[in-house]
């Protein structure tokens, strides 16, 4: 043998030290350090996030005014892609070899190695051709998503449109939207936002060191299923809706329709309108910088939005007001030569209306009449007590919805205005009007100033006989139908339902044989009123307020058509058409012979051209100027200014935007 | 001759079972590591694992050959042997191919490749076994040690032309045998001491590391103050170990290549860059720290099923026991090891001719560095060097020169009682 032989068990000795070296290591990171599993669960375990069908939104019969529709993204990752025809690939999506390179671009600065889209919203059709075929272009992939479509193209301004989240909305929503997320901009897609986007759903899948999915984690333990959004029924009537919209064509204004027992708005037209699948799409920048620059405003909800003088349409609510108080009574009458003086002020009437009394009143519409009701409320305790009494009557008329918001559910619903006391105290001075000064206000002019739904309102309570149902535009939510309760409860507005008789006889004579009797609904009983609001930058505006049928009224309407003239001419006939649809569902042959083609075919489109004719010379001259200029000096700056600011200031004019809204 | 008739008989059935053990413990582990969908059978020949198969029928046969020849044929051939290895190492470097940045490989048609370095291990065993066991040799003189480490130099100096650094330190492990043979101990401790020496002069500042050394030199002069001539070397120690701590940064950023650098700095924690060179180690630790005790199961571990891991199958399977089997399945892996490296010193020390027991050692000490550097790899306790777990790592080469380094040391086990 040999002599080193007990140096086995060094060696041995060695080895097994080591062994236990690594065993201890091993114990370690296995047992005791939790970190590795957590790792390894991150390093496979991706989030992603399905999203919900945003809700439909339907007509009151069940119709589809919106719902969505799978459109397709083309998602590449720069990384997995190998060479492939690049031409062929190209046609397939429609687009050119820059274009190609552009997106290649911006996929690779955005991430070489995770999915990016590179083309947006493909429709179906222009999918499929690309579908079949994208297993020849590795690297490349799709991702489904929802896009709201409108079968009917109407009611733009009531279902407003979504669009991507911005930094505030995130900020807001404490976290719930991501970038890239879609929120409700506008409409009934803003007011109802947390209904319609329903639920997100998150699935947790397994992928491989090359981001590559290979299922999903933990069986799908972890996952929740996407919730659907909520189906909004609304209550619009599609049939007059699109009526409305077909009759307001070119031209100005709106048509509000409230069923007065309920309150629940049927037609809801704001003009100009535009088609709601503009703002959905690869084209939505394009077109909606192009409804942005239109002169007539096709994105300004006008029903809730615009302010006009209510004229001849306010006039009974004075006379409800004092009827109520006992200042006088329906019998009461008015001797009216054609004009009437209030102090000094010497308010011109219509024609010589002789004798008259409320209903006559009404239906002949008599300034003097009306303006001697307002003196006589106002004047009451004496004109030492003008404020106190104006303040009275400021709260009465408020109880009909004028001068403050009705609770619309749709975001921007102005108040219009109803002055105060205080106002008045501010423009003379404490003490230093009477009911002279204001007496405009009995006629609905001077400084009163209400939206079309506040119209539409009045003549619902008027309609009801003292009291209203908060109007809304959406019926019941989700599959349970489910009614808001605020809905459900009438409002009164503090005049006894024997006073409104006197009222509405004065307006069925209106339709029957008074100003509007050219838009007589045969077999139907209408009660009207017609009105013209001033307009001080060319035609009047024309309004027309009703409901009908007289006994169970079905529907209460408020149409305005800016600079066309008296409300019989052209808000009336379309008021009629709108009712008759609703009541009877077509509409018959008029003895006046009107017929709604002939409206719908009607312009009556302000021109641009005169409200700026001058603005535009004075543009001209500006810009010429520029150019001759020496570039970067201060003039050109200033010039530069003065012409941005004509350019701004052009259109301001054209819709009667009040400028109390913009200080509220 | 009678030994010839009944060798089965005589053959270590103990080892040959934990031998068979390790290859099915690999093949499964390989077919975990790159399993495949498309072929989830484990004996379709277009996977690894299938081609693994192919590998483990090969080293089977190889084994009964190995022990069906005579005994003293393999020793005369050593010499024949070692040439032709050396022979395929020069060549390699001539028409290699290259892969993974070394020139290690010679294409053998059909997909199959050969990695001579993998036989050089078995054949620079062979040779010095033979050499040492000549009667005038002894490895005190200084010929014969100069003569051994030439034996042992030769290959490793052109398998580092490659440049192969992993499989180049495999023949420093044969340290071992020359030091069961008689080398002294020193060399030993002074390898040792200075390896820790070159990490702790990376790792720390060089003057902590000088103060270190002399405060443990002082102890042991104090210690050992009665023996004089031990205080003098203790002091030249000391000396030459200072130097050393100085050249250790010149030595690392001029000697060594920026890849290998990077390794150490990687298992020193001295970068962790985790997505660029450190990413294979951190993975690999996050793939056997995440098994546990009981492991994810068979085809249920997800860094190796997900490919988080590269060279799964190969330099780093041992991540798919860790996950897959837990601390367990590694504790099992590595007994195995241990018990068979033990088996064969057991076996070395049983050999009554030298030329066998030398051989052993050798065996014992080239397995064994192989399985504690490779799994210390998969850690985080040593750099990556890139040497294969034995019989479990896929691979023909490997496997085959592991097959022929044992079955030889059984085979001239079961002759142990004749006369070679």
């Amino acid at each position: 043998m040999n002599s080193y032989f007990e140096r086995r068990y060094t060696i041995a000795g060695i080895f097994i030290v080591i062994v236990i070296i690594l065993l201890a290591r091993l114990f370690y990171i296995q047992i005791i350090d939790n970190r590795y599993a957590i790792y390894a669960s991150n390093n496979v375990r991706r989030q992603t996030i399905i999203f919900p069908a945003r809700g439909p939104i339907l007509d009151r019969n069940g119709k589809i005014l919106v719902q969505n529709q799978t459109f397709y993204d083309i998602m590449v990752t720069p990384k997995q892609v190998k060479p492939f025809d690049t031409l062929e690939f190209c046609k397939l999506l429609g687009i050119d070899k820059a274009g190609f390179d552009k997106r290649w671009m911006k996929a690779m600065k955005y991430s070489p190695t995770l999915p990016s889209a590179f083309e947006k919203q493909l429709t179906g059709e222009a999918f499929a051709s690309l579908q079949e075929r994208l297993s020849e272009f590795p690297g490349f992939d799709y991702s489904p998503r929802y896009l709201r479509v409108y079968p009917d193209s109407i009611a733009a301004q009531f279902l407003g449109f979504i669009g991507e989240v911005s930094d505030r909305d995130i900020e807001r929503s404490g976290g719930y939207y991501h970038l890239g997320d879609y929120i409700g901009e506008t409409g009934v897609e803003k007011s109802y936002e947390t209904v319609l986007r329903g639920q997100r759903g998150v699935q947790n899948w397994l992928i491989d060191s090359k981001n590559k999915r290979k299922g999903r984690f933990a069986n799908g333990l972890f996952d929740t299923a996407a919730v659907a959004g909520q189906r909004l029924k609304s209550s619009l009537d599609i049939n007059i809706q699109r009526l409305g919209e077909q009759l307001m064509k070119n031209k100005l204004g709106s048509i509000v329709a409230i069923e007065p027992s309920t309150g629940e708005i049927l037609c809801y037209v704001s003009s100009p309108t535009y088609d709601p699948n503009l703002m959905v799409g690869r084209q939505r920048g394009n077109n909606a910088a192009e409804l942005y620059k239109n002169p007539y405003k096709p994105f300004f909800i006008r029903p809730i939005q615009a302010y006009y003088p209510p004229g001849s349409s306010f006039k009974p609510l004075s006379a409800l007001i004092a009827l109520q108080n006992g200042i006088i009574t329906p019998e009461t009458t008015y001797n009216c030569p054609g004009y009437y003086w209030a102090g000094n002020t010497k308010i011109r009437c219509t024609h010589v209306h002789g004798i008259v009394n409320l209903s006559s009143a009404v239906s002949g519409s008599c300034n003097g009449y009306f303006s001697m009701v307002f003196q006589k409320i106002i004047d009451l305790n004496g004109s030492k007590k003008t404020e106190t009494t104006f303040t009275q009557w400021r709260q009465n008329v408020n109880k009909f919805g004028l001068g403050s918001r009705l609770g619309l559910d749709m975001p921007n619903e102005g108040k219009g205005n109803l002055p105060t006391s205080a106002y008045y105290n501010k423009v003379y001075r404490p003490g230093g009007w009477r009911s002279s000064t204001v007496v405009s206000l009995a006629i609905g002019q001077g400084e009163l100033e209400a939206t079309p739904l506040q119209l539409a309102n009045i003549e619902c309570t008027i309609a009801n006989h003292g009291f209203y149902y908060r109007p809304h535009l959406i019926k019941s939510i989700g599959a349970d139908e489910i009614i808001k309760k605020e809905y459900t409860e009438r409002n009164f507005v503090g005049i006894d339902s024997q006073y409104f008789e006197p009222v509405i006889n004065g307006m069925q004579a209106v339709v029957d044989h008074g100003t509007a009797i050219q838009s007589k609904i045969p077999g139907i009983i209408m009660c009207g009123k017609t009105g013209t609001a001033q307009n001080p930058h060319g035609e009047n505006h024309s309004v027309f307020v009703a409901y009908a049928p007289r006994e169970n009224p079905k529907i209460a309407i408020a149409v305005v058509v800016e600079n066309s003239g008296e409300g019989a001419r052209w808000a009336a006939p379309i008021a009629s058409f709108i009712v008759e649809k609703y009541l009877k569902g077509s509409i018959s042959k008029r003895e006046s012979g009107i017929t709604p083609e002939y409206f719908m075919n009607a312009n009556k489109l302000p021109n641009i051209e005169n409200y700026t004719a001058k603005g535009k010379r004075r543009a001209a001259f500006l810009a010429d100027s520029l150019k001759k200029a020496k570039p970067d000096s201060v003039f050109k700056q200033k010039r530069k200014k003065a012409v941005n600011q004509i350019k701004n200031n052009q259109l301001q004019n054209i819709t009667p935007e009040s400028e109390n809204k913009k200080n509220e | 001759m009678n030994n010839q008739r009944n060798f089965f008989f005589n053959v270590d059935w103990i080892t040959v079972f934990i031998f068979m053990a390790l290859c099915i413990i690999g093949w499964f582990n390989i077919h975990a590591a790159v399993f495949d969908e498309r072929h989830p059978f484990i004996f379709d020949f277009a996977t690894n694992y299938g081609k693994q198969f192919l590998f483990i029928m090969i080293a089977f046969i190889l084994a009964i050959v190995i022990l069906l020849l005579e005994s003293r044929m393999i020793t005369t051939l050593a010499p024949a042997f070692y040439g032709i290895t050396i022979f395929l190492l020069i060549i390699v470097l001539v028409i290699g191919k290259n892969v993974g940045g070394n020139q290690a490989w010679l294409s053998l048609g059909g997909g199959f490749r050969l990695q001579p370095s993998e036989f050089a291990k078995f054949a620079t065993c062979l040779l010095l076994a033979r050499y040492l066991s000549q009667s005038n040799i002894k490895i005190t003189d200084t010929k014969s040690f100069l003569t051994a480490l030439a034996i042992i130099g030769l290959p490793m100096f052109l398998i580092l032309r490659q440049p192969d650094m992993g499989s180049t330190l495999v023949f420093y492990s044969l340290i071992f045998v020359l030091y069961r043979e008689g080398l002294s101990a020193n060399y030993l401790i002074i390898s040792i001491l200075f390896i820790v020496l070159f990490l702790a002069s990376i790792l720390y500042p060089p003057l902590y590391v000088i103060a270190a050394i002399s405060v443990l030199t002082f102890l042991l002069i104090i210690i050992l103050r009665k023996n004089k001539r031990l205080i003098t070397t203790l002091l030249l120690g000391l000396v030459i170990c200072v130097a050393f701590i100085f050249s250790v940064k010149f030595i690392y950023n001029k000697v060594l290549q920026p890849h290998q650098k990077v390794r150490i700095d990687i298992v020193l924690g001295i970068k962790s860059d985790l997505r660029g060179k450190g990413y294979n180690v951190n993975q690999s630790k996050i793939a056997i720290g995440s098994g546990k005790l009981w492991g994810k199961g068979y085809l249920h571990g997800t860094q190796t099923k997900y490919s988080f891991v590269p060279a799964q199958s190969t330099d780093f399977i041992f991540c798919t026991i860790g996950e897959e089997w837990g601390f367990a399945g590694s504790v099992i892996v590595l007994g195995l090891y241990l018990f068979l490296v033990l088996r064969i010193i057991f076996i070395a020390e049983r050999q009554r001719s030298s030329l066998s027991r030398i051989y052993g050692y050798g065996v014992a000490s080239v397995l064994f560095f192989h399985v504690a550097i490779n799994i210390a790899t998969t850690i985080g306790l040593a750099p990556v060097i890139g040497i294969p777990l034995p019989f479990i790592s896929y691979g023909g080469s490997s496997l085959i020169n592991f097959t022929m380094l044992l079955f030889v040391l059984l085979k001239f086990d079961s002759n142990r009682l004749g006369i070679v």
